[in-house]
């Protein structure tokens, strides 16, 4: 394998009175180190289940297949040694094993040390009565137990300082209530980074935070996967933000990818329908240019018999009633879930 | 010419909380904390005037006693005229009937316990006692109508609706007494950018169908710029800046403002 992390079919199912539902149905993609994939999608995409399974986190009874392999980084020893030392790890014991078919024991040497996540609200992670520093300092502990106790608090400040929180020393001996919102999201980095995973998942990090804020949070994201060589999953539901934020985006709608390729190019010319209704739906500074997207997202246990979007679609055909469509290739690494491509 | 009417004017505003309190020191020694440090506005009939700010900056503070929902500690207000610091009971009530909220966690705002159809014909139960039974019941299938959304859905209950129908039930008890003044505090910050947007355009139709005047509170810029007519952006209690929207957010005069609108991620033009 090549890549840092390989999914390939992943799948979840979960019961429901009305029956097994998929709210993720064969998703497939690739994240390299340093690379970061942004995930748009409203609610009902099936996102954050998604990034659950990925993390381990389903809910109990939910069914999972397909693989989510985490590999080594395949680039030069000399990156790998240069982020090593500025507190990435050396891959351990998922290299090449199916993150899906990990086991509870195997998960929480994992979670936290190979692959960490960040909320939407820091306080779902954050402990409210206990300091920080002792928090960053418990997740450490978790993952490297026979470090001496001195070492132990000067990782805690390394991780401090390296996610840009002023006064480091001050804020470790705080409590989260202490710290404003944009602080305490920087807390939660600080922490989820703590014990050097090479793989981080944000679910909406900054869909809480005042605008001037998230751009701070985005660019530390953005140093920090330099830095430290992260593969990065970026969740969110905000075009504009995922256009800053990210190298490649893929566009999930009711449980499947309908789009994937570069920002960029995918914002620019998007080849699904869905993908440009979301960006005419978008509210930009210029007035005037909103439309929406007629109808509502389907329920998953009353999914249309063809393409999922099908029902609201403007250039609807007779074949998209059908069957689902293939990702089809628009272009060199952009590829689109529709007939017209 | 046109003379526009003033319907909602304020002057020097302001409201400050005592912060503390607790076990050991009384709630009156604790800090003063400013939410509204002297704001004045006239809101003409007819326009959506926003108010953007980020968190803690008083805009919400503002709203709520803008609508009257609670007292300013200094300052006048006037509605259509009449001062709403003034009036008392019967008399408040029938101003209060002019001006509505619409709110934003569609969730917490409608009573889980009621049926939509009691939801929206609350307000006429309360403020028109005379109507008949019939009578109300047609205003309400006939606005839940209007807001897009199906008859059956009188006798169900919020839960059993998404965010963005819940949002539309909050508009429809909101218009159902055709109040002059609409106060929307966040009305699409929690619902999906599809959806989002077709509130915002149903909030449109509706202002030019029934001859509303907007107060639209948001941390948004770029939602505001799809609505306002005029745009005060807010900070610490005060607006550092007031304009015509296409001023405010193509020629902001404010250091804050141009810190605003570059912080916003901004996507390609169509």
């Amino acid at each position: 394998m090549t890549s840092l992390l390989e999914v390939r079919g992943l799948t979840v199912e979960l019961p429901t009175p009305a029956g097994w539902v998929r709210p993720v149905n064969e998703v497939s993609f690739d994240i390299d180190a340093s690379e970061s994939l942004g995930l748009v999608g409203e609610s009902g995409s099936g996102k954050t289940m998604l990034a659950l399974a990925l993390m381990g986190l389903l809910p109990p009874g939910a069914r999972v297949e397909g693989q989510a392999l985490l590999g080594k980084d395949r680039n030069e020893v000399e990156e790998v040694k240069e982020a090593k030392e500025k507190g990435a790890r050396e891959p351990g014991v998922a290299v090449g094993k199916n993150l899906l078919a990990l086991n509870e024991r195997e998960w929480r040497a994992v979670r936290g040390g190979e692959i960490a996540m960040v909320f939407q609200e820091p306080m779902t992670s954050l402990n409210p009565v206990m300091r920080i520093g002792r928090q960053i300092e418990e997740a450490i502990r978790a993952h490297e137990s026979r470090l001496a106790a001195g070492d132990v608090k000067r990782r805690a400040a390394e991780a401090l300082r390296r996610a840009a929180i002023p006064e480091p020393e001050v804020r470790a001996e705080q409590f989260p209530h202490q710290l404003s919102g944009g602080l305490r999201q920087r807390a939660m980095i600080a922490m989820a980074l703590a014990a050097g995973p090479r793989f981080l998942i944000a679910d909406e990090p900054t869909t809480a935070l005042d605008v001037t804020v998230q751009k701070q949070i985005l660019d530390l994201l953005d140093r920090l996967r330099r830095e430290l060589r992260l593969g990065l999953l970026f969740i969110t539901h905000d075009l504009g933000v995922v256009r800053q934020v990210a190298d490649r985006v893929a566009v999930m709608y009711a449980g499947r990818i309908i789009e994937e390729g570069p920002a960029r190019q995918v914002l620019a010319s998007p080849r699904h329908p869905y993908t440009q209704g979301l960006l005419n739906a978008s509210p930009t500074l210029e007035r005037g240019k909103l439309s929406p997207i007629p109808g509502s997202v389907p329920q998953l246990t009353a999914l249309p018999p063809g393409c999922a979007f099908e029902p609201r679609c403007s250039w609807r055909r007779a074949e998209c009633v059908a069957a689902v469509p293939d990702l089809r290739v628009a272009d060199p690494s952009h590829t689109a879930r529709c007939v017209l491509v | 010419m046109h003379t526009s009417e003033i319907l909602l004017e304020a002057r020097d505003l302001r409201k400050s909380y005592r912060r503390g309190g607790g076990v050991f020191r009384k709630e009156a020694d604790g800090p003063r904390f400013t939410a509204v440090d002297g704001v004045s506005l006239a809101v003409e009939r007819g326009e959506t005037f926003a108010v953007v700010g980020e968190s803690g900056c008083g805009k919400t503070t503002l709203a709520r006693m803008l609508v009257r929902l609670i007292a300013p500690d200094s300052g006048e207000l006037r509605f259509a005229g009449k001062d709403l610091l003034a009036l008392r009971g019967a008399g408040l009530r029938r101003e209060r009937r002019q001006m509505q909220m619409v709110f934003q966690d569609p969730f917490a705002s409608l009573d889980p316990r009621m049926r939509v159809r009691e939801i929206v014909d609350e307000p006429l139960a309360i403020h028109h006692p005379e109507l008949s039974k019939t009578e109300k019941q047609e205003r309400t299938a006939a606005m839940l109508e209007r807001v897009g959304l199906q008859a059956d859905a009188l006798k169900r209950y919020p839960h059993e609706f998404s965010g963005g129908q819940r949002q539309r039930i909050g508009i429809a008890r909101a218009l159902i007494l055709r109040p002059k003044l609409v106060m929307a505090d966040e009305p699409v910050s929690a619902l999906d950018v599809s959806v989002g947007a077709q509130i915002l355009l149903l909030l449109q139709e509706l202002q030019s169908e029934f001859g509303l005047t907007y107060l639209f509170i948001s941390h948004s810029l770029p939602v505001v710029a799809q609505v306002a007519t005029r745009i005060a952006v807010m900070r610490a209690g005060k607006f550092v800046e007031v304009g015509p929207a296409e001023q405010v957010l193509h020629q902001p005069t404010h250091a804050y403002t141009r810190e605003l609108l570059a912080a916003v991620p901004s996507l390609p033009s169509r």
